[in-house]
């Protein structure tokens, strides 16, 4: 069975004027279907306004949709009596990591969610430290939040929600207000996670050279799929990006370039290890 | 500037006040600062300070970390002192030009300038050895009582921490907001009053606006880690008496026996 399924999801943000009155009707996402399969890496890429964030929070039964309908582990996000099991099963990170983090000392708020589920204190202590571990912060433990750098604030968030033990983590834009060390971080402890604990992660980004480890690609436009595939198979596809108004990874771009120019190199080149390969393997024929 | 104010300092230290229930330390501390206001002698004082001194000592904080807590009333301090040295009547002991000193102002001042002094470095032991989480924890477990009367415990506890924890946030917002409009010319050292107080519109508008906003975050992120206030919740680290708790208890309790009995007969 599919962690996440969408099903014509539409969504509608209507703008009011002062008096309350409809302004106007934004659709932030349109008639996305999508399916998820347990222990999955999706990257969901898109430029500002793109929907992704809209779609991201549906997931977690923030937002509810317009039209149509959102499974999370085959319940339902419209029906109610769902809701805090959708929360449980689908975590959530955000943008700023500031504003997520409610406690004063690292192990605490990482032991926020399970307290809010009512788990026995025992068991929130092991699962506090075994999240911790997990994301490489656990000897920060007693530290507080606010002398700790970006890239472990959403290292501390990811553990926090982790502790929860959800089957899936959708992270919107966490690597948005880091600097690239941070960023790294974010990007590796997320790989773990899906790799050791084969955790579903859909990782919401603009950042290209993030979603080089995922399963399965969707970029977004104008709260439409515009395009899906593997890695790979986006990044052959440099122009139709760049109509999006993506950048395409270094790599992938110099690849590009020299392939126009008439050079033999196959499509999508991901890392520059591929490159150095395909240029060796040019230069030999 | 905005850095000096120190909101429940902490003076991080092992020594058993420290390792003590919240509870506790909030019930002595209510107890000593009732017990300044019962009595009228010194013997009274002297008993008080025994215990203030005990605390002191036992707590591991130095002396002048907690002297320092006093600088911010050294005026509110002096000002009650005069007014009660001078404003009393009864036998006069100097008098020149106007003013004169009496036997009972003299006797007023001096209690007066105890209470506050003491009232100050009791309550400033309590939040120096105190996390001001487990301080909101003690609250919220001691004051549970109050849910009967639908007080809502639990949640002003938890705003409390929240505070708490914004607070670093906030100044250094702040900072980063008043060295971006001095950048656009904004003079936040103007000597002028009325200027000064207008200097602070541009300053806490984008303040409040980003306040909002964090806090509409927080709120989205703690409704997605499944928060619905504090029914079904457990704690990672429950307050749980000790033995001590209980001989701390014991302590207080004596100290407020004491000073009734010194009140009754001296």
């Amino acid at each position: 069975m599919e962690i996440v399924k969408t099903k014509n999801l539409t969504f509608d943000y209507i703008r009011r004027d002062e008096d309350g009155n409809v302004e106007g009707i934004t659709t932030a996402v349109d008639n996305v279907s999508l399916s998820v399969k347990p222990g999955e890496f999706i990257a969901i890429l898109g430029h500002n306004g793109s929907g992704k964030s809209t779609l991201a929070k549906h997931i977690n039964a923030i937002l509810f949709p317009t039209e149509g309908t959102v499974f999370v582990d085959g319940m339902d996000t419209n029906d109610d009596k769902n809701l805090w099991d959708i929360r449980k099963t689908a975590g959530m990170v955000f943008q700023n990591p500031d504003n997520q983090i409610i406690g004063q000392v690292v192990e605490e708020d990482v032991g926020f969610g399970p307290e809010n589920m009512g788990v026995p204190t025992d068991e929130i202590l092991e699962r506090v430290a075994e999240s911790l571990k997990a994301v490489g912060m656990y000897e920060f433990r007693k530290k507080s939040p606010n002398r700790l750098s970006g890239g472990q604030k959403q290292r501390v968030s990811i553990a926090g929600v982790l502790a929860m033990h959800p089957k899936c983590i959708v992270l919107d834009e966490p690597t948005a207000m880091l600097d690239p060390i941070g960023r790294k971080e974010v990007i590796r402890a997320v790989t773990a996670l899906n790799m050791v604990e084969k955790i579903t992660i859909i990782l919401i980004t603009h950042y290209m050279n993030e979603i080089v480890g995922a399963d399965r690609v969707f970029v977004m436009d104008k709260g439409h799929i515009a395009m899906e595939g593997t890695p790979r198979e986006i990044f052959s596809r440099v122009e139709e990006l760049k109509a999006l108004r993506l950048d395409v990874p270094q790599v992938t771009s110099c690849a590009h370039e020299l392939k126009k120019r008439g050079l033999n190199i196959p499509d999508g080149i991901l890392t520059e290890a591929e490159l150095v390969e395909a240029l060796k393997n040019v230069y030999h024929s | 500037m905005l850095r000096d104010i120190t909101l429940g300092q902490y003076y991080p230290a092992e020594s058993v006040i420290h390792r003590l229930d919240p509870r506790v330390k909030l019930f002595g501390t209510l107890v000593f600062l009732v017990s300044l206001f019962i009595t009228d002698n010194f013997i009274g004082y002297a008993l008080a300070l025994c215990f203030l001194a005990t605390a002191i000592i036992v707590s591991k904080v130095p002396l002048s970390f907690i002297m320092r807590g006093l600088k911010a009333i050294i005026f509110l301090l002096i000002f009650s002192v005069l007014i009660n040295l001078f404003m009393t009547r009864g036998e006069v002991v100097v008098s020149f030009w106007k003013l004169s000193i009496t036997k009972e102002g003299i006797y007023v001042a001096s209690f007066m300038a105890i209470r506050i002094l003491f009232l100050i470095m009791g309550s400033s032991i309590m939040t120096l050895t105190t996390t001001p989480n487990n301080l909101t924890d003690g609250l919220e477990k001691g004051l549970g009582f109050l849910k009967i009367f639908r007080v809502p415990v639990h949640e002003i506890a938890m705003m409390m921490s929240i505070a708490l924890r914004f607070i670093p946030i906030l100044m250094e917002e702040t900072d980063k907001i008043m060295k971006a409009q001095m950048a656009r010319g904004a003079d936040f050292e103007s000597k002028k009053l009325t200027k000064r107080v207008k200097s602070l519109v541009p300053l806490l508008i984008p303040l409040f606006v980003s306040a909002f906003r964090r806090a509409n975050d927080l709120a989205t992120a703690m409704e997605a880690r499944c928060y619905r206030g504090g029914k079904g919740r457990t704690k990672m680290k429950p307050l749980k008496y000790k033995k001590r708790d209980a001989l701390a208890y014991l302590i207080i309790f004596a100290y407020l026996a004491g000073m009734i009995l010194v009140r009754r007969f001296f």
